[in-house]
Protein backbone atom coordinates (compact mmCIF):
# COMPACT_ATOMS: atom_id res chain seq x y z
CA UNK A 1 0.00 0.00 0.00
CA UNK A 2 1.27 3.43 -0.93
CA UNK A 3 2.55 5.56 1.92
CA UNK A 4 1.98 8.82 0.04
CA UNK A 5 -0.91 9.37 -2.34
CA UNK A 6 -1.81 12.52 -4.22
CA UNK A 7 -4.83 12.72 -6.49
CA UNK A 8 -5.22 15.75 -8.73
CA UNK A 9 -3.69 18.05 -6.12
CA UNK A 10 -3.39 21.73 -6.83
CA UNK A 11 -2.52 24.80 -4.83
CA UNK A 12 -3.20 28.38 -5.82
CA UNK A 13 -1.94 31.55 -4.16
CA UNK A 14 -3.36 35.01 -4.49
CA UNK A 15 -0.63 37.48 -5.31
CA UNK A 16 -1.36 41.16 -4.83
CA UNK A 17 0.81 43.57 -6.76
CA UNK A 18 0.63 47.32 -6.60
CA UNK A 19 1.61 49.82 -9.24
CA UNK A 20 0.80 53.38 -8.27
CA UNK A 21 -2.73 53.38 -6.85
CA UNK A 22 -3.90 50.31 -8.66
CA UNK A 23 -3.84 47.04 -6.83
CA UNK A 24 -4.16 43.97 -8.94
CA UNK A 25 -4.86 40.54 -7.61
CA UNK A 26 -4.01 37.54 -9.59
CA UNK A 27 -4.03 33.87 -8.89
CA UNK A 28 -0.84 31.87 -9.22
CA UNK A 29 -1.03 28.10 -9.45
CA UNK A 30 2.07 26.86 -7.68
CA UNK A 31 1.01 23.23 -8.05
CA UNK A 32 -1.44 22.08 -10.68
CA UNK A 33 -3.06 18.68 -11.09
CA UNK A 34 -0.39 16.64 -9.31
CA UNK A 35 -1.14 12.91 -9.13
CA UNK A 36 1.33 10.32 -7.90
CA UNK A 37 1.92 7.78 -5.17
CA UNK A 38 5.01 6.64 -3.32
CA UNK A 39 5.52 3.12 -1.98
CA UNK A 40 7.12 2.45 1.42
CA UNK A 41 10.89 2.33 1.16
CA UNK A 42 11.14 4.31 -2.04
CA UNK A 43 13.75 7.05 -2.39
CA UNK A 44 12.32 9.68 -4.65
CA UNK A 45 14.23 12.64 -5.99
CA UNK A 46 11.99 15.61 -6.44
CA UNK A 47 13.59 18.13 -8.73
CA UNK A 48 12.68 21.28 -10.56
CA UNK A 49 13.91 24.85 -11.01
CA UNK A 50 13.33 27.49 -8.32
CA UNK A 51 9.64 28.31 -8.09
CA UNK A 52 8.58 25.05 -9.72
CA UNK A 53 6.38 24.10 -6.77
CA UNK A 54 8.70 21.77 -4.86
CA UNK A 55 8.41 23.31 -1.43
CA UNK A 56 4.70 23.93 -1.90
CA UNK A 57 4.28 20.19 -2.45
CA UNK A 58 6.41 19.34 0.59
CA UNK A 59 4.41 21.77 2.72
CA UNK A 60 1.17 20.09 1.65
CA UNK A 61 2.59 16.65 2.33
CA UNK A 62 3.57 17.65 5.87
CA UNK A 63 0.21 19.28 6.51
CA UNK A 64 1.29 22.88 7.02
CA UNK A 65 -0.49 23.91 3.84
CA UNK A 66 -3.89 22.74 2.63
CA UNK A 67 -4.33 22.01 -1.06
CA UNK A 68 -6.84 24.17 -2.94
CA UNK A 69 -7.99 21.10 -4.82
CA UNK A 70 -7.54 17.33 -4.86
CA UNK A 71 -6.81 14.91 -2.04
CA UNK A 72 -3.67 13.91 -0.19
CA UNK A 73 -3.07 10.96 2.09
CA UNK A 74 0.18 10.48 3.93
CA UNK A 75 0.66 7.43 6.16
CA UNK A 76 -3.08 6.89 5.91
CA UNK A 77 -4.20 10.35 7.08
CA UNK A 78 -5.10 13.71 5.61
CA UNK A 79 -1.98 15.76 6.52
CA UNK A 80 -3.53 19.18 7.15
CA UNK A 81 -6.30 17.73 9.31
CA UNK A 82 -3.94 15.65 11.41
CA UNK A 83 -0.83 17.79 11.35
CA UNK A 84 0.24 17.14 14.94
CA UNK A 85 -0.48 13.41 14.72
CA UNK A 86 1.40 13.12 11.45
CA UNK A 87 4.31 15.13 12.85
CA UNK A 88 5.22 12.14 15.04
CA UNK A 89 5.56 9.87 12.02
CA UNK A 90 7.59 12.07 9.71
CA UNK A 91 10.99 13.72 9.80
CA UNK A 92 11.90 16.95 8.03
CA UNK A 93 15.28 18.51 7.26
CA UNK A 94 15.72 21.92 5.70
CA UNK A 95 19.24 22.34 4.36
CA UNK A 96 19.29 26.02 5.09
CA UNK A 97 17.65 26.02 8.51
CA UNK A 98 18.49 24.16 11.64
CA UNK A 99 16.16 22.80 14.29
CA UNK A 100 19.03 22.29 16.73
CA UNK A 101 19.54 24.43 19.84
CA UNK A 102 22.09 26.94 18.67
CA UNK A 103 23.93 27.74 21.90
CA UNK A 104 23.83 24.30 23.48
CA UNK A 105 25.84 21.11 22.95
CA UNK A 106 24.43 18.85 20.25
CA UNK A 107 23.41 16.19 22.78
CA UNK A 108 20.93 18.59 24.41
CA UNK A 109 18.96 18.85 21.17
CA UNK A 110 18.78 15.06 20.98
CA UNK A 111 17.58 14.84 24.59
CA UNK A 112 14.73 17.28 23.89
CA UNK A 113 13.71 15.25 20.82
CA UNK A 114 13.44 12.07 22.88
CA UNK A 115 10.87 13.82 25.08
CA UNK A 116 9.15 15.56 22.19
CA UNK A 117 8.41 12.33 20.36
CA UNK A 118 8.07 10.16 23.49
CA UNK A 119 10.67 7.77 22.15
CA UNK A 120 11.18 4.91 24.66
CA UNK A 121 14.53 5.54 26.35
CA UNK A 122 16.05 2.21 25.29
CA UNK A 123 15.08 2.76 21.67
CA UNK A 124 16.39 6.34 21.81
CA UNK A 125 19.76 5.15 23.11
CA UNK A 126 19.95 2.48 20.46
CA UNK A 127 19.15 4.92 17.64
CA UNK A 128 21.49 7.54 18.99
CA UNK A 129 24.33 5.03 19.24
CA UNK A 130 23.74 3.95 15.63
CA UNK A 131 23.63 7.49 14.26
CA UNK A 132 26.60 8.64 16.32
CA UNK A 133 28.56 5.74 14.87
CA UNK A 134 27.42 6.13 11.24
CA UNK A 135 27.59 9.91 11.11
CA UNK A 136 30.75 10.15 13.17
CA UNK A 137 29.20 12.43 15.77
CA UNK A 138 31.01 11.15 18.86
CA UNK A 139 33.36 14.12 19.21
CA UNK A 140 30.61 16.61 18.40
CA UNK A 141 28.06 15.69 21.08
CA UNK A 142 29.54 18.08 23.63
CA UNK A 143 30.16 20.92 21.19
CA UNK A 144 27.69 23.84 21.06
CA UNK A 145 25.86 23.78 17.74
CA UNK A 146 26.98 27.30 16.81
CA UNK A 147 30.60 26.05 16.78
CA UNK A 148 29.89 23.23 14.33
CA UNK A 149 30.85 23.50 10.68
CA UNK A 150 28.06 23.41 8.13
CA UNK A 151 28.73 19.75 7.32
CA UNK A 152 28.82 18.76 11.00
CA UNK A 153 25.64 20.67 11.71
CA UNK A 154 23.88 19.01 8.79
CA UNK A 155 24.86 15.58 10.13
CA UNK A 156 23.39 16.65 13.46
CA UNK A 157 20.19 17.84 11.80
CA UNK A 158 19.78 14.60 9.86
CA UNK A 159 20.29 12.51 12.98
CA UNK A 160 17.74 14.74 14.74
CA UNK A 161 15.16 14.13 12.01
CA UNK A 162 15.56 10.36 12.23
CA UNK A 163 15.75 9.75 15.99
CA UNK A 164 12.03 9.04 16.37
CA UNK A 165 12.00 6.37 13.64
CA UNK A 166 9.88 8.32 11.16
CA UNK A 167 8.25 6.35 8.36
CA UNK A 168 8.81 9.19 5.91
CA UNK A 169 11.62 11.72 5.76
CA UNK A 170 11.56 14.89 3.69
CA UNK A 171 14.97 16.29 2.94
CA UNK A 172 15.09 19.73 1.43
CA UNK A 173 18.51 20.24 -0.17
CA UNK A 174 20.39 18.27 2.47
CA UNK A 175 23.78 18.60 0.76
CA UNK A 176 23.65 22.32 -0.03
CA UNK A 177 26.96 24.01 0.70
CA UNK A 178 28.75 20.83 1.73
CA UNK A 179 32.16 19.75 0.47
CA UNK A 180 32.57 16.64 -1.67
CA UNK A 181 33.57 14.34 1.20
CA UNK A 182 30.72 15.46 3.46
CA UNK A 183 28.25 14.97 0.61
CA UNK A 184 29.48 11.45 -0.10
CA UNK A 185 29.32 10.53 3.57
CA UNK A 186 25.79 11.86 3.94
CA UNK A 187 24.56 10.01 0.87
CA UNK A 188 26.08 6.79 2.11
CA UNK A 189 24.32 7.24 5.43
CA UNK A 190 20.93 7.94 3.85
CA UNK A 191 21.26 4.91 1.58
CA UNK A 192 22.00 2.77 4.61
CA UNK A 193 19.05 4.11 6.62
CA UNK A 194 16.77 3.48 3.69
CA UNK A 195 18.07 -0.05 3.20
CA UNK A 196 17.95 -1.07 6.87
CA UNK A 197 14.82 0.71 8.07
CA UNK A 198 12.79 0.91 4.89
CA UNK A 199 12.36 4.62 5.53
CA UNK A 200 10.67 6.38 2.64
CA UNK A 201 12.78 9.34 1.56
CA UNK A 202 11.65 12.31 -0.48
CA UNK A 203 14.58 14.44 -1.49
CA UNK A 204 14.49 17.84 -3.15
CA UNK A 205 17.81 18.97 -4.49
CA UNK A 206 19.63 20.97 -7.11
CA UNK A 207 22.58 18.62 -6.82
CA UNK A 208 22.01 15.92 -9.39
CA UNK A 209 24.76 13.77 -7.90
CA UNK A 210 22.44 13.30 -4.92
CA UNK A 211 19.87 11.86 -7.29
CA UNK A 212 22.39 9.67 -9.05
CA UNK A 213 23.70 8.26 -5.76
CA UNK A 214 20.42 7.73 -3.92
CA UNK A 215 17.22 7.83 -5.87
CA UNK A 216 15.41 4.86 -7.32
CA UNK A 217 12.92 7.26 -8.78
CA UNK A 218 13.01 10.79 -10.10
CA UNK A 219 10.19 13.24 -10.46
CA UNK A 220 10.77 16.44 -12.37
CA UNK A 221 8.32 19.29 -12.00
CA UNK A 222 8.11 22.66 -13.65
CA UNK A 223 5.49 25.39 -13.27
CA UNK A 224 3.53 23.13 -10.92
CA UNK A 225 3.24 20.28 -13.43
CA UNK A 226 4.89 16.89 -13.40
CA UNK A 227 7.00 16.67 -16.52
CA UNK A 228 8.77 13.42 -15.77
CA UNK A 229 8.28 10.48 -13.40
CA UNK A 230 10.48 7.40 -13.68
CA UNK A 231 13.98 6.04 -13.16
CA UNK A 232 17.14 8.03 -13.69
CA UNK A 233 18.08 5.90 -16.71
CA UNK A 234 14.61 6.44 -18.09
CA UNK A 235 15.11 10.18 -17.67
CA UNK A 236 18.42 10.08 -19.50
CA UNK A 237 17.11 8.07 -22.44
CA UNK A 238 13.86 10.03 -22.66
CA UNK A 239 15.73 13.02 -23.97
CA UNK A 240 18.04 13.08 -26.95
CA UNK A 241 20.61 15.44 -25.55
CA UNK A 242 23.58 15.58 -27.91
CA UNK A 243 26.82 13.69 -27.19
CA UNK A 244 30.13 15.47 -27.45
CA UNK A 245 33.26 14.40 -29.31
CA UNK A 246 36.55 16.11 -28.51
CA UNK A 247 39.40 15.62 -31.00
CA UNK A 248 43.03 16.70 -30.73
CA UNK A 249 44.64 17.34 -34.07
CA UNK A 250 48.33 17.61 -34.95
CA UNK A 251 47.95 21.27 -35.92
CA UNK A 252 45.64 24.24 -35.47
CA UNK A 253 43.14 23.99 -38.29
CA UNK A 254 39.93 25.74 -39.32
CA UNK A 255 36.75 23.93 -38.10
CA UNK A 256 36.75 20.44 -39.61
CA UNK A 257 33.97 19.16 -41.86
CA UNK A 258 32.40 15.84 -40.81
CA UNK A 259 29.03 14.45 -41.91
CA UNK A 260 26.54 14.09 -39.04
CA UNK A 261 28.46 16.27 -36.57
CA UNK A 262 29.12 19.99 -36.08
CA UNK A 263 32.02 21.82 -34.51
CA UNK A 264 30.82 23.92 -31.59
CA UNK A 265 34.15 25.17 -30.29
CA UNK A 266 37.81 25.27 -31.32
CA UNK A 267 40.64 25.65 -28.86
CA UNK A 268 43.97 25.64 -30.71
CA UNK A 269 44.47 22.15 -32.13
CA UNK A 270 41.54 20.87 -30.03
CA UNK A 271 38.05 20.90 -31.53
CA UNK A 272 34.69 20.10 -29.87
CA UNK A 273 31.93 18.53 -31.95
CA UNK A 274 28.38 17.48 -31.09
CA UNK A 275 26.36 14.68 -32.62
CA UNK A 276 22.93 13.17 -31.84
CA UNK A 277 22.63 10.53 -29.09
CA UNK A 278 21.07 7.93 -31.37
CA UNK A 279 24.00 7.80 -33.78
CA UNK A 280 27.22 5.87 -33.38
CA UNK A 281 30.58 7.60 -32.96
CA UNK A 282 32.45 4.98 -35.05
CA UNK A 283 31.76 6.32 -38.58
CA UNK A 284 32.63 9.85 -37.41
CA UNK A 285 35.98 8.65 -36.09
CA UNK A 286 36.75 6.82 -39.33
CA UNK A 287 35.96 9.91 -41.37
CA UNK A 288 38.00 12.24 -39.18
CA UNK A 289 40.99 9.84 -39.06
CA UNK A 290 40.90 9.51 -42.86
CA UNK A 291 40.81 13.25 -43.59
CA UNK A 292 42.63 14.98 -40.73
CA UNK A 293 45.83 14.49 -38.67
CA UNK A 294 44.12 12.95 -35.60
CA UNK A 295 46.25 12.66 -32.42
CA UNK A 296 43.74 11.86 -29.66
CA UNK A 297 40.00 11.86 -28.98
CA UNK A 298 37.30 11.39 -26.33
CA UNK A 299 33.54 10.97 -26.35
CA UNK A 300 31.37 12.30 -23.51
CA UNK A 301 27.81 11.32 -22.69
CA UNK A 302 25.19 13.95 -21.92
CA UNK A 303 25.14 15.00 -18.25
CA UNK A 304 21.90 14.84 -16.24
CA UNK A 305 22.08 18.62 -16.06
CA UNK A 306 21.87 18.90 -19.82
CA UNK A 307 19.11 16.29 -19.97
CA UNK A 308 17.07 18.18 -17.43
CA UNK A 309 17.75 21.55 -19.02
CA UNK A 310 16.47 20.12 -22.26
CA UNK A 311 13.44 18.71 -20.47
CA UNK A 312 12.56 22.15 -19.05
CA UNK A 313 12.99 23.74 -22.45
CA UNK A 314 10.74 21.29 -24.22
CA UNK A 315 8.07 21.15 -21.51
CA UNK B 1 4.35 17.43 29.53
CA UNK B 2 7.91 16.10 29.80
CA UNK B 3 8.90 17.86 26.64
CA UNK B 4 8.01 21.32 27.96
CA UNK B 5 10.05 20.75 31.09
CA UNK B 6 12.96 19.57 28.91
CA UNK B 7 12.63 22.72 26.81
CA UNK B 8 12.55 25.01 29.85
CA UNK B 9 15.66 23.30 31.27
CA UNK B 10 17.53 23.73 27.95
CA UNK B 11 16.48 27.34 27.74
CA UNK B 12 17.79 27.91 31.28
CA UNK B 13 21.09 26.30 30.28
CA UNK B 14 21.26 28.31 27.10
CA UNK B 15 21.01 31.60 28.96
CA UNK B 16 23.52 30.44 31.54
CA UNK B 17 26.14 30.32 28.77
CA UNK B 18 26.02 34.09 28.33
CA UNK B 19 28.27 34.84 31.30
CA UNK B 20 29.72 38.16 30.22
CA UNK B 21 26.26 39.50 29.38
CA UNK B 22 25.10 38.48 32.87
CA UNK B 23 27.96 40.23 34.66
CA UNK B 24 27.80 43.39 32.58
CA UNK B 25 24.02 43.45 33.02
CA UNK B 26 24.35 43.42 36.80
CA UNK B 27 26.85 46.28 36.56
CA UNK B 28 24.48 48.35 34.39
CA UNK B 29 21.53 47.66 36.70
CA UNK B 30 23.58 48.82 39.70
CA UNK B 31 24.65 52.07 38.03
CA UNK B 32 21.06 52.85 37.07
CA UNK B 33 19.99 51.88 40.59
CA UNK B 34 22.20 54.61 42.09
CA UNK B 35 21.03 57.22 39.58
CA UNK B 36 17.35 56.44 40.28
CA UNK B 37 17.98 56.46 44.03
CA UNK B 38 19.31 60.00 43.67
CA UNK B 39 16.16 61.04 41.81
CA UNK B 40 13.76 59.25 44.18
CA UNK B 41 15.51 60.60 47.31
CA UNK B 42 14.96 64.13 46.01
CA UNK B 43 11.35 63.38 45.08
CA UNK B 44 10.39 61.76 48.38
CA UNK B 45 12.22 64.52 50.26
CA UNK B 46 9.95 67.07 48.57
CA UNK B 47 6.81 64.88 48.80
CA UNK B 48 7.12 62.55 51.80
CA UNK B 49 4.75 59.61 51.64
CA UNK B 50 4.15 59.99 47.91
CA UNK B 51 1.85 57.19 46.70
CA UNK B 52 1.83 55.68 50.19
CA UNK B 53 5.57 54.82 49.95
CA UNK B 54 8.04 55.99 52.55
CA UNK B 55 11.66 56.67 51.55
CA UNK B 56 12.70 53.11 52.34
CA UNK B 57 9.87 51.71 50.17
CA UNK B 58 10.91 53.96 47.30
CA UNK B 59 14.57 52.93 47.49
CA UNK B 60 13.68 49.23 47.77
CA UNK B 61 11.41 49.68 44.76
CA UNK B 62 14.42 50.94 42.76
CA UNK B 63 16.64 47.95 43.53
CA UNK B 64 13.90 45.37 43.10
CA UNK B 65 12.98 46.98 39.79
CA UNK B 66 16.59 46.91 38.55
CA UNK B 67 16.76 43.21 39.41
CA UNK B 68 13.45 42.43 37.71
CA UNK B 69 13.80 44.36 34.44
CA UNK B 70 15.49 41.48 32.65
CA UNK B 71 13.72 38.44 34.19
CA UNK B 72 10.29 39.99 33.62
CA UNK B 73 11.34 41.23 30.19
CA UNK B 74 10.24 44.84 30.53
CA UNK B 75 12.35 45.85 27.51
CA UNK B 76 11.25 42.69 25.70
CA UNK B 77 13.24 39.46 25.89
CA UNK B 78 15.45 37.73 23.37
CA UNK B 79 13.13 34.69 23.41
CA UNK B 80 10.01 36.48 22.24
CA UNK B 81 11.92 38.80 19.91
CA UNK B 82 13.38 35.65 18.34
CA UNK B 83 9.81 34.41 17.88
CA UNK B 84 8.89 37.72 16.20
CA UNK B 85 11.87 37.32 13.90
CA UNK B 86 10.78 33.78 12.99
CA UNK B 87 7.31 35.05 12.15
CA UNK B 88 8.73 37.82 9.95
CA UNK B 89 11.16 35.53 8.12
CA UNK B 90 8.70 32.66 7.75
CA UNK B 91 10.95 30.29 9.69
CA UNK B 92 7.97 29.80 11.98
CA UNK B 93 6.80 27.14 9.51
CA UNK B 94 9.52 24.86 10.91
CA UNK B 95 7.93 25.15 14.35
CA UNK B 96 4.65 23.88 12.93
CA UNK B 97 6.30 20.59 11.89
CA UNK B 98 6.81 19.74 15.53
CA UNK B 99 4.26 17.75 17.50
CA UNK B 100 4.16 20.47 20.17
CA UNK B 101 1.91 23.42 20.97
CA UNK B 102 3.45 26.69 19.82
CA UNK B 103 2.32 28.71 22.83
CA UNK B 104 3.48 26.14 25.38
CA UNK B 105 6.79 25.74 23.55
CA UNK B 106 7.59 29.44 23.75
CA UNK B 107 6.22 29.77 27.27
CA UNK B 108 8.63 27.03 28.37
CA UNK B 109 11.51 28.72 26.56
CA UNK B 110 10.66 32.03 28.23
CA UNK B 111 10.25 30.55 31.71
CA UNK B 112 13.66 28.87 31.39
CA UNK B 113 15.17 32.22 30.45
CA UNK B 114 13.35 34.13 33.18
CA UNK B 115 14.29 31.63 35.88
CA UNK B 116 17.96 31.87 34.99
CA UNK B 117 17.90 35.65 34.87
CA UNK B 118 15.96 35.84 38.12
CA UNK B 119 18.47 33.64 39.93
CA UNK B 120 21.58 35.16 38.36
CA UNK B 121 20.54 38.78 38.13
CA UNK B 122 17.42 39.31 40.20
CA UNK B 123 19.05 39.48 43.62
CA UNK B 124 22.38 41.06 42.70
CA UNK B 125 21.26 44.70 42.46
CA UNK B 126 19.33 44.25 45.70
CA UNK B 127 22.54 43.17 47.46
CA UNK B 128 24.43 46.14 46.00
CA UNK B 129 21.68 48.52 47.06
CA UNK B 130 21.47 47.02 50.55
CA UNK B 131 25.15 47.77 51.12
CA UNK B 132 24.48 51.50 50.78
CA UNK B 133 20.85 52.05 51.73
CA UNK B 134 18.40 50.78 54.31
CA UNK B 135 16.14 48.50 52.28
CA UNK B 136 12.96 46.64 53.16
CA UNK B 137 12.62 42.86 53.11
CA UNK B 138 9.38 40.85 53.41
CA UNK B 139 8.19 41.14 56.95
CA UNK B 140 7.40 37.46 57.53
CA UNK B 141 8.46 34.07 56.17
CA UNK B 142 4.85 33.44 55.12
CA UNK B 143 5.17 36.28 52.61
CA UNK B 144 7.97 34.60 50.60
CA UNK B 145 5.81 32.04 48.77
CA UNK B 146 3.44 34.89 47.81
CA UNK B 147 6.36 36.94 46.50
CA UNK B 148 7.49 33.97 44.39
CA UNK B 149 3.94 33.39 43.10
CA UNK B 150 3.56 37.09 42.27
CA UNK B 151 6.85 37.04 40.37
CA UNK B 152 5.89 33.92 38.44
CA UNK B 153 2.53 35.44 37.47
CA UNK B 154 4.24 38.72 36.55
CA UNK B 155 6.72 36.96 34.27
CA UNK B 156 3.94 34.96 32.63
CA UNK B 157 1.75 38.04 32.07
CA UNK B 158 4.76 39.77 30.50
CA UNK B 159 5.35 36.70 28.30
CA UNK B 160 1.72 36.62 27.20
CA UNK B 161 1.89 40.28 26.10
CA UNK B 162 5.19 39.76 24.29
CA UNK B 163 3.85 36.60 22.63
CA UNK B 164 0.86 38.49 21.22
CA UNK B 165 3.14 41.27 19.96
CA UNK B 166 5.41 38.70 18.25
CA UNK B 167 2.44 36.97 16.62
CA UNK B 168 1.12 40.29 15.30
CA UNK B 169 3.70 39.81 12.53
CA UNK B 170 1.30 37.34 10.92
CA UNK B 171 -1.06 40.20 10.10
CA UNK B 172 1.14 43.31 10.11
CA UNK B 173 3.84 43.40 7.45
CA UNK B 174 6.42 44.91 9.74
CA UNK B 175 5.69 44.09 13.33
CA UNK B 176 8.77 45.99 14.53
CA UNK B 177 6.61 49.10 14.90
CA UNK B 178 4.35 47.07 17.14
CA UNK B 179 7.36 46.03 19.22
CA UNK B 180 8.36 49.69 19.59
CA UNK B 181 4.88 50.61 20.76
CA UNK B 182 4.82 47.70 23.17
CA UNK B 183 8.18 48.80 24.56
CA UNK B 184 6.97 52.32 25.27
CA UNK B 185 3.76 51.07 26.90
CA UNK B 186 5.70 48.53 28.93
CA UNK B 187 8.26 51.09 30.16
CA UNK B 188 5.56 53.49 31.28
CA UNK B 189 2.86 51.20 32.63
CA UNK B 190 5.11 48.66 34.34
CA UNK B 191 6.35 51.46 36.61
CA UNK B 192 9.87 51.74 35.20
CA UNK B 193 9.87 55.52 35.23
CA UNK B 194 7.98 56.03 38.50
CA UNK B 195 6.12 53.60 40.76
CA UNK B 196 2.51 53.42 39.56
CA UNK B 197 1.32 54.16 43.07
CA UNK B 198 2.69 57.68 42.67
CA UNK B 199 0.48 58.47 39.66
CA UNK B 200 -2.35 60.80 40.64
CA UNK B 201 -6.08 60.62 39.88
CA UNK B 202 -7.51 58.93 36.81
CA UNK B 203 -4.07 58.39 35.26
CA UNK B 204 -3.11 56.34 38.29
CA UNK B 205 -6.33 54.35 38.15
CA UNK B 206 -5.79 53.48 34.51
CA UNK B 207 -2.07 52.78 34.94
CA UNK B 208 -2.69 50.42 37.84
CA UNK B 209 -5.37 48.52 35.88
CA UNK B 210 -3.30 47.69 32.77
CA UNK B 211 -1.73 44.26 32.32
CA UNK B 212 1.73 45.88 32.51
CA UNK B 213 0.98 46.79 36.13
CA UNK B 214 0.67 43.05 36.75
CA UNK B 215 4.18 42.41 35.45
CA UNK B 216 6.37 44.37 37.87
CA UNK B 217 4.54 46.86 40.05
CA UNK B 218 2.31 44.25 41.66
CA UNK B 219 5.09 41.77 42.58
CA UNK B 220 7.17 44.59 44.04
CA UNK B 221 4.18 45.76 46.10
CA UNK B 222 3.71 42.21 47.38
CA UNK B 223 7.34 42.33 48.57
CA UNK B 224 6.76 45.72 50.22
CA UNK B 225 3.32 44.78 51.53
CA UNK B 226 1.90 47.88 49.85
CA UNK B 227 -0.75 46.55 47.42
CA UNK B 228 -3.63 49.03 47.66
CA UNK B 229 -6.26 46.28 47.94
CA UNK B 230 -4.14 43.74 49.82
CA UNK B 231 -1.96 40.88 48.55
CA UNK B 232 -4.83 38.52 47.75
CA UNK B 233 -6.56 41.00 45.46
CA UNK B 234 -3.21 41.76 43.80
CA UNK B 235 -2.62 38.07 42.99
CA UNK B 236 -6.15 37.75 41.69
CA UNK B 237 -5.60 40.80 39.49
CA UNK B 238 -2.47 39.20 38.01
CA UNK B 239 -4.20 35.87 37.56
CA UNK B 240 -7.15 37.51 35.79
CA UNK B 241 -4.91 39.27 33.27
CA UNK B 242 -2.86 36.10 32.75
CA UNK B 243 -5.97 34.11 31.93
CA UNK B 244 -7.29 36.71 29.48
CA UNK B 245 -3.93 37.14 27.76
CA UNK B 246 -3.16 33.44 27.48
CA UNK B 247 -6.59 32.79 25.99
CA UNK B 248 -5.98 35.62 23.53
CA UNK B 249 -2.56 34.11 22.78
CA UNK B 250 -4.04 30.70 22.10
CA UNK B 251 -6.72 32.23 19.89
CA UNK B 252 -4.06 34.19 17.96
CA UNK B 253 -2.05 30.96 17.57
CA UNK B 254 -5.05 29.12 16.15
CA UNK B 255 -5.85 31.96 13.75
CA UNK B 256 -2.20 32.35 12.71
CA UNK B 257 -1.84 28.61 12.10
CA UNK B 258 -5.00 28.62 10.05
CA UNK B 259 -3.73 31.60 8.07
CA UNK B 260 -0.43 29.85 7.32
CA UNK B 261 -2.09 26.54 6.49
CA UNK B 262 -4.92 27.95 4.39
CA UNK B 263 -3.52 31.14 2.85
CA UNK B 264 0.07 30.00 2.75
CA UNK B 265 1.65 32.60 5.04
Amino acid sequence: MAVIELADVSRAFTVTSRSGWRRTRREVRAVDGMTFSVEPGEVMGYIGPNGAGKSTTIKMLTGILVPSGGTIRVAGVDPSRHRLKLARRIGVVFGQRTTLWWDLPLKDSFAVLQKMYDVPLARHRENLATFVELLDLRDLLDVPVRQLSLGQRMRGDIAAALLHDPEIVYLDEPTIGLDVISKARLREFLAQVNAERRTTIILTTHDLDDIEALCTRVMVIDHGHQIFDGTLDGLKSSQSAPRTLVVDLAATLPPIQVTGATVIKTDGPRQHLTFPTNTSAAPLLAEIAANYPLVDLSVSEPTIESVITQLYNTA
Amino acid sequence: MGVYWAIAVRSFRRFSTYRIATVSGIFTNSVFGFILCGVYLTLWHERPGLGGYDVSDALTFVWLQQGLLMPVGIFGASTTSELGERVRSGAIAVDLYRPTQLLLWWLSVDLGRATFQLLARGGAPLLVGALVFDLKFPSSVALWPLVVLGLLLGIMVSFAIRYLVALSGFWITDSRGMEQLALVLSLFFAGTILPLVAFPGWLGVIARATPWAATMQVPIDIWLGRNPGGTGAALLFQFGWLLVLLLAGQLATTLATRKVVIQGG
